[in-house]
């Protein structure tokens, strides 16, 4: 589904990924892992469609197309789904006021039908449900005086509502409390079908005991040093990530 | 007092005015000798200040004079009606006919009772024009009339002040809360040739009364227009008045207009200005807080393209101690157009405890377009909360990555943040027919430019 090769990306001068190479296919979670300022985040920009960074290398190829040539709205539509680490703020929009239009776009994109007002409301009701999400909080601004659980908890929603290909977690569990946390998880798993895969960005790997992943991968310094399966995730829980600044420096 | 008046610079629609006033009877008509000792101050005052130059503090962002005097001739001064039959299939898509409200048109100055509806009772409400107030409610009218739009501080209102001769006169007894708007339309018609029309309104809002007024102006016809309006409202104790200006105008037209708002303690007023388009508006809005524990709200929505060019400029006058005033306007500028917006607040010694805050937020969507601001506070009592902020920028970078990671397209997120942006204003207005009139005018216009 998702063929990462040799990506290169830097922000004005700074060269933050230095190449990248990752293959996720669909029916699989991918756990993206690594310390502060590894270039988790970067990645998870790069793959949404930020501007604010520069590919200076490498291909992203997305069921057969360049991911990279795509504006960040032709992804979403292709079926690429960020769930931010910071989501924005948004006064006067609320999470209804654009997902309709959103998604009707999507579906339009997929050669589906618009849904009408009634089939959006009983879609909304249903995923509603499942994210655990009240109906008041999205009827509010996009993310104004939202607590920290409840942004990422309508990431989520918008991620149930869209059923993307494929899901990019950027540090979905920062900022979330146990509760949170397990209702967040809960979401995305019910969510998993063999059709789509779901790439999972953290810092820690306590959100990789709700969300198992298929591989563990360790970013570090722009680069992915150790691939793994879901023990890797415990082992670097243990260690520290030291200890992989310590077998790199040694590699180098 | 000696002025110096550079030969080179002087108006000519300024000369022509004067002339004008010189050798027309109908404006020395004796009918009213009160009136008339207006008309005879106002004018002299007008002959000393002139109009406004480029280099007149209050207007050098705003080049109004030139532009009238490019525009407009001495011709233009004597009105000769030209019937049109026309005209109310033209002006029939502004107006809110089919609502529950009080309708008052105003056709190149002149009332249309033809277009006209009255729907409260006079028990409740006394709605009539001016020039009629002045003969069967004298007392009433001579108490207020020019009492507060001071012929000193504007050319325009000097100016106004000599010739107007119609408008509206709207009072509201002690006690009564009018649950129907007054929708007030001041249209004028420029199919045949160029209109100038000076309407002039007085709105008495009586103790402990209620009431929602909205001034709408509109012009038909492609020969340039020019309104220059006053309205004097006078907020008695206890009365809530609810406000509206309405801006939707022609590519030719031309606007100046001062609302000047007395409130009485206790009272509240709050206003919303609304310019959508036009050649060059410039929109007067002074409050003066005569008393304690006032409250006063001024919203404002400026969102103008091509080269249209509306100027804002407001003064809250804290008077007395313990009122509170906030104001929120707000700009989005796109192709050529220009903003302007001057906020005045004023906490005079004595007035302590007071709470004035204002904000104004300006988006430009293109190199073309530009804005002026300047919060201008001055304060001579030391226990009192004020505060101020204008902001300037393009549409937030990161808003508009968050909706098109959701699947919207660059113009269709760009237009929802507009008109969220625009909504912050548009949702204070308290009838909802004007406000969905706008909200649909506006959704038109994100459509047109963004595909909305």
């Amino acid at each position: 589904m998702l063929t990462i090769k040799n990506l290169k990306a830097r922000v004005e001068d700074k060269e933050i990924l230095k190449g990248i190479n990752l293959e996720v296919r669909a029916g699989e979670i991918h756990a993206i892992m690594g310390p502060n300022g590894s270039g988790k985040s970067t990645l998870a920009s790069v793959l949404a469609g930020r501007e604010d960074f520069e590919v200076t290398e490498g291909s992203v190829e997305f069921l057969g197309n360049d991911l990279l040539d795509m504006a960040p709205e032709d992804r979403a539509r292709e079926g690429v789904f960020l769930a931010f680490q910071y989501p924005v703020e948004i006064p006067g929009v609320s999470t209804t006021n654009f997902l309709k239009t959103a998604l009707n776009q999507i579906r339009q994109h997929r050669g589906q039908d618009p849904l009408d007002a009634v089939s959006f409301l009983k879609l909304m009701k249903e995923k509603m449900k499942l994210v655990e999400i009240d109906q008041s909080l999205i009827n509010r601004s996009l993310n104004e005086g939202f607590s920290g659980g409840e942004k990422k908890r309508n990431e989520i929603f918008q991620l149930a509502m869209l059923e993307p290909k494929l899901a990019i977690l950027d540090e979905t569990d920062s900022g979330l409390d146990i509760d949170a946390l397990r209702i967040v998880a809960n979401g995305v798993n019910k969510l998993k079908t063999k059709d789509n895969a779901t790439i999972v960005v953290t810092h820690y790997q306590r959100l990789l005991e709700y969300i198992i992943p298929d591989y563990v991968h360790v970013l570090y310094n722009g680069r992915i040093v150790k691939s793994g399966t879901k023990e890797l995730a415990l082992e670097l829980e243990e260690k520290g990530y030291d200890w992989i600044k310590d077998t790199t420096a040694t590699t180098v | 007092m000696t002025q110096i008046i550079d030969k080179q610079s002087k108006s000519a629609l300024q000369e022509a005015f004067l002339r004008y006033f010189e050798n027309s009877e109908k404006l020395k008509e004796p009918a009213s000798s009160f009136l008339y000792e207006l008309r005879k101050n106002a004018i002299h005052s007008f002959e000393q200040s002139g109009l406004p130059g480029h280099k007149h503090e209050e207007y050098k962002y705003t080049p109004i004079t030139r532009a009238l005097d490019k525009n407009f001739d001495s011709q233009d001064l004597s009105l000769e009606e030209v019937p049109n039959p026309d005209l109310l299939a033209r002006i029939k898509p502004w107006l809110l006919t089919n609502i529950d409200a009080n309708i008052v048109v105003f056709i190149n100055g002149q009332f249309s009772q033809e277009h006209s509806k009255i729907v409260s009772s006079p028990q409740d409400m006394i709605l009539k024009p001016l020039s009629q107030a002045f003969i069967e409610n004298k007392e009433l009218v001579e108490q207020h009339f020019a009492k507060q739009a001071s012929i000193e501080s504007d050319a325009f209102v000097a100016l106004n002040t000599a010739f107007a001769q119609e408008g509206l006169f709207l009072h509201v007894p002690k006690g009564k809360v009018v649950d129907k708007p007054v929708l007030v339309y001041f249209i004028n018609d420029t199919t045949q040739r160029r209109v100038i029309v000076q309407p002039r309104n007085l709105y008495l809002i009586g103790e402990n009364s209620q009431v929602d007024l909205a001034e709408s102006f509109y012009t038909v016809g492609e020969n340039p227009g020019y309104q220059n309006i006053v309205s004097e409202i006078v907020v008695a104790q206890h009365a809530i008045a609810n406000y509206y200006k309405i801006e939707i105008e022609g590519q030719q037209a031309y606007h100046t207009g001062t609302t000047q708002v007395q409130q009485a303690a206790q009272s509240l007023f709050n206003a919303t200005t609304v310019s959508l388009s036009g050649a060059m508006v410039r929109n007067n809005l002074n409050i003066a807080l005569d008393a304690e524990h006032c409250e006063t709200h001024m919203f404002g929505l400026y969102m103008l393209d091509q080269h249209t060019h509306v100027d804002n400029h407001t003064i809250v006058d804290h008077r007395l101690p313990n009122s509170f005033s906030n104001e929120l306007y707000k700009g989005i500028m796109d192709d050529h157009s220009r903003g302007v917006f001057n906020g005045k607040i004023y906490v005079r010694p004595g007035a302590q405890k007071t709470n004035a805050f204002q904000s104004n937020m300006n988006i430009l969507l293109t190199d073309d377009a530009s804005i002026d601001t300047k919060p201008q506070l001055e304060i001579w009592a030391d226990d009192v909360k004020c505060s101020h902020g204008a902001t300037t920028g393009q549409i937030d970078a990161e808003q508009l990555f968050y909706l098109r990671t959701r699947g919207l397209k660059k113009e269709q997120a760009r237009a929802i943040l507009l008109k969220a942006f625009a909504d912050d204003v548009i949702q204070n207005i308290k009838v909802k027919p004007l406000r969905e009139q706008l909200e649909h005018i506006i959704a038109a216009r994100l459509e047109k430019n963004y595909q909305l």
